[in-house]
């Protein structure tokens, strides 16, 4: 498919795939590129030795954002994306592990400093653990939360309030109290398969039997 | 500031104990909501532990409950300095998935807006910078020219700040030519004029020097590892640009020259954005040169809403008006990574679709994340005083850390 959109042109994708996946070995859990993007995924146990290799032998300098997604569906719910940058190369990556709530993924910190912060938000967002993180505190939700909000089950509303009482002189939090319910619309059309019952299609299954 | 001891000193006791002192969260110099717990051994800094998220909104989160194009506006309110340069990463990521071309005329003014938006952020950046090491002038000089900035972008899009102007596909209006123009009288006259006035306050200032130079050195090894971009990298003398070395839109068209550091302390740092803005206004008047006319948005209309005459006579554009912003566009599955260099450093945006009009995830790379990370490692062995001089330096806006 030609290249019809402007957004950052980095150097070709050509080879890479190929190169990586004859370096990274059993490492390697699979690779593709799509969108442009190549993204490789590889066991959770060796993350720390697969980014090494990538940085040290391929010239990945940068651990420029990690990502923390949730699946909710799949058996190891989470996926943590590292995206790497080569300045000298002018190539990103992403690189992809998976892990559960009780699977710990290895720390990067000791190739990346940077991984730090990186890593306790994913903590702090999703309750995936990072083994030998040194500091692995909540980084931006509120002092004495619980929960990881960026799970899919948890509601966007979220469970605490919190407002300034006149009585008390200090901020207190109280369950979450909505005057109107958050309004979700549904865009799927009837003719596209909609899985539920529209008001009214009983009729016609009745007339069936 | 609250200050407390950590260890009472019994009388006569020749041992001083470590202070523990709280900068922040509210202090003029920490540029928003920044806690930062200091170790301070006399007035040397020992540790700093940056208590960040105070500004935490879940961006993130609220995005994947709105539409592609609902989530837009967003994007504004995360780095409220250089709303256009977030907004920016936003349109070419979802451009990315769509695999979709965008009018020429977009792309240029798309450009000259981020360029637009470089000088306006620099001007608030340099000046509270220059502010928090103890000088007032310039800041209030340097303001003059972020309120020019600010009348053009609410001429362009209606806004002063959040612009909401940039879409998937191209621009959400075309500009007047008086605009454009007297964008062009602006860059001649009152830019150059003002600007280089104020400077001449600045970068050779004796106090601003003291208090700059040889501040928070960086090597060029330490500034690959945490993560840093911008001018914070280019400072540390590695010539690193997005516009440059990975051009989106016209950039590849532009001829500029990227300013590098030679000693990456935050004296070279605030020099760096100096001569950005230089670059900056080079790159404007290139687009003003070069502007073809045409369109402003992509004629392919499951994006790119009709025109409202169109909708006048046409039922297919009313039905396409009104599906798209109800419903709104729904992009190919898949995910994408796509940064540019905004203002303050790499600003990227990891888009996950699934086939739907909503994302599944959006992952916004701020530029403040990393840097703040590193002002650790950057004011061990510095005065407290420093330590403003170093977050000026970094250019940290909170709203785009926390998001």
């Amino acid at each position: 498919m030609p290249v019809l959109h402007s957004a950052p042109k980095f150097a070709s994708n050509e080879g890479v795939i190929d190169a990586l996946s004859a370096a990274l070995g059993s490492m390697l859990v699979s690779a593709r590129e799509e969108h442009g993007e190549v993204v490789l995924t590889v066991a959770r146990d060796q993350v720390e030795n697969a980014l090494r290799l990538l940085r040290d032998n391929h010239e990945y300098q940068q651990l420029m954002e990690m990502a923390g997604v949730d699946y909710p569906s799949r058996a190891e719910r989470f996926e943590v994306v590292y995206m790497l940058l080569s300045v000298t190369k002018n190539h990103r990556l992403m690189v992809k592990v998976n892990a559960a709530e009780n699977t710990p993924v290895p720390t990067v910190t000791t190739i990346w400093p940077n991984a730090g912060w990186l890593e306790r938000e994913v903590f702090d967002m999703y309750g995936v653990i990072f083994a030998g993180n040194p500091d692995l505190r909540r980084i931006l939700t509120d002092y004495g939360f619980e929960g990881h909000p960026f799970r899919k089950d948890f509601p966007l509303t979220g469970y605490q309030e919190l407002r300034y009482s006149e009585e008390d002189k200090r901020v207190v939090y109280e369950p979450v109290k909505l005057a109107q319910d958050f309004r979700s619309f549904d865009f799927m059309s009837p003719w596209e398969g909609a899985e539920y019952v529209l008001p009214g299609d009983e009729k016609a299954e009745g007339d069936k039997a | 500031m609250s200050m407390q001891l950590e260890q009472s000193p019994t009388t006569g006791d020749e041992i001083i104990t470590n202070y523990t002192i709280n900068f922040g969260p509210q202090h003029p110099a920490a540029h928003g909501v920044l806690r930062m717990v200091m170790e301070l051994d006399g007035e040397v800094i020992e540790r700093i532990d940056p208590h960040v998220g105070l500004l935490h909104r879940g961006t993130e989160k609220l995005i994947e409950n709105k539409t592609y194009l609902q989530a837009l506006p967003y994007f504004d309110r995360l780095d409220y300095c250089s709303p256009l340069g977030m907004e920016h990463s936003y349109v070419l990521a979802i451009e990315k998935l769509l695999n979709l071309e965008v009018p020429l005329r977009a792309q240029y003014l798309r450009v000259l807006f981020a360029e637009l938006t470089r000088i306006c952020n620099h001007m608030l950046n340099m000046g509270s910078h220059v502010m928090d090491v103890g000088a007032m002038t310039p800041n209030l000089w340097l303001f003059e020219i972020r309120e020019d900035c600010l009348n053009f972008f609410e001429r362009a899009s209606g806004a002063r700040m959040h612009s909401a102007w940039f879409r998937p596909g191209g621009v959400h209006q075309d500009v007047p030519l008086k605009l454009l123009t007297d964008i062009a009288d602006w860059l001649d006259t009152r830019l150059p004029t003002l600007f280089e006035d104020a400077m001449s306050l600045v970068v050779d200032n004796r106090i601003f020097k003291q208090r700059n130079v040889d501040i928070a050195l960086v090597s060029r090894e330490d500034a690959l590892a945490w993560g840093f971009s911008g001018p914070m990298i280019r400072a540390a003398g590695i010539p690193w640009d997005i516009r440059k070395s990975q051009p989106y839109d016209v950039y590849d068209r532009m001829d500029f020259e990227i300013p590098v550091g030679t000693n990456s302390d935050c004296y070279d740092r605030f020099m760096v954005r100096v001569e950005e803005v230089r670059q900056s206004a080079r790159i404007m008047k290139q687009c003003l040169a070069e502007m073809p006319e045409g369109p402003i948005m992509t004629a392919d209309r499951k994006v790119g809403p009709p025109k409202r005459g169109e909708m006048k006579s046409s039922m297919e554009s009313l039905i396409h008006h009104f599906k798209l912003y109800t419903e709104g566009f729904h992009v190919p599955a898949g995910e994408v990574y796509v940064a540019t260099e905004s203002p303050k450093g790499e600003f990227g945006v990891y888009l996950v679709s699934d086939g739907s009009n909503k994302p599944y995830r959006c992952k916004i790379r701020p530029t403040a994340f990393s840097h703040l990370q590193a002002m650790d490692f950057m004011s061990k062995g510095h005065m407290l005083p420093d330590a403003t001089a170093i977050l000026g330096a970094i250019d940290v806006v909170f709203g785009e850390c926390d998001r």
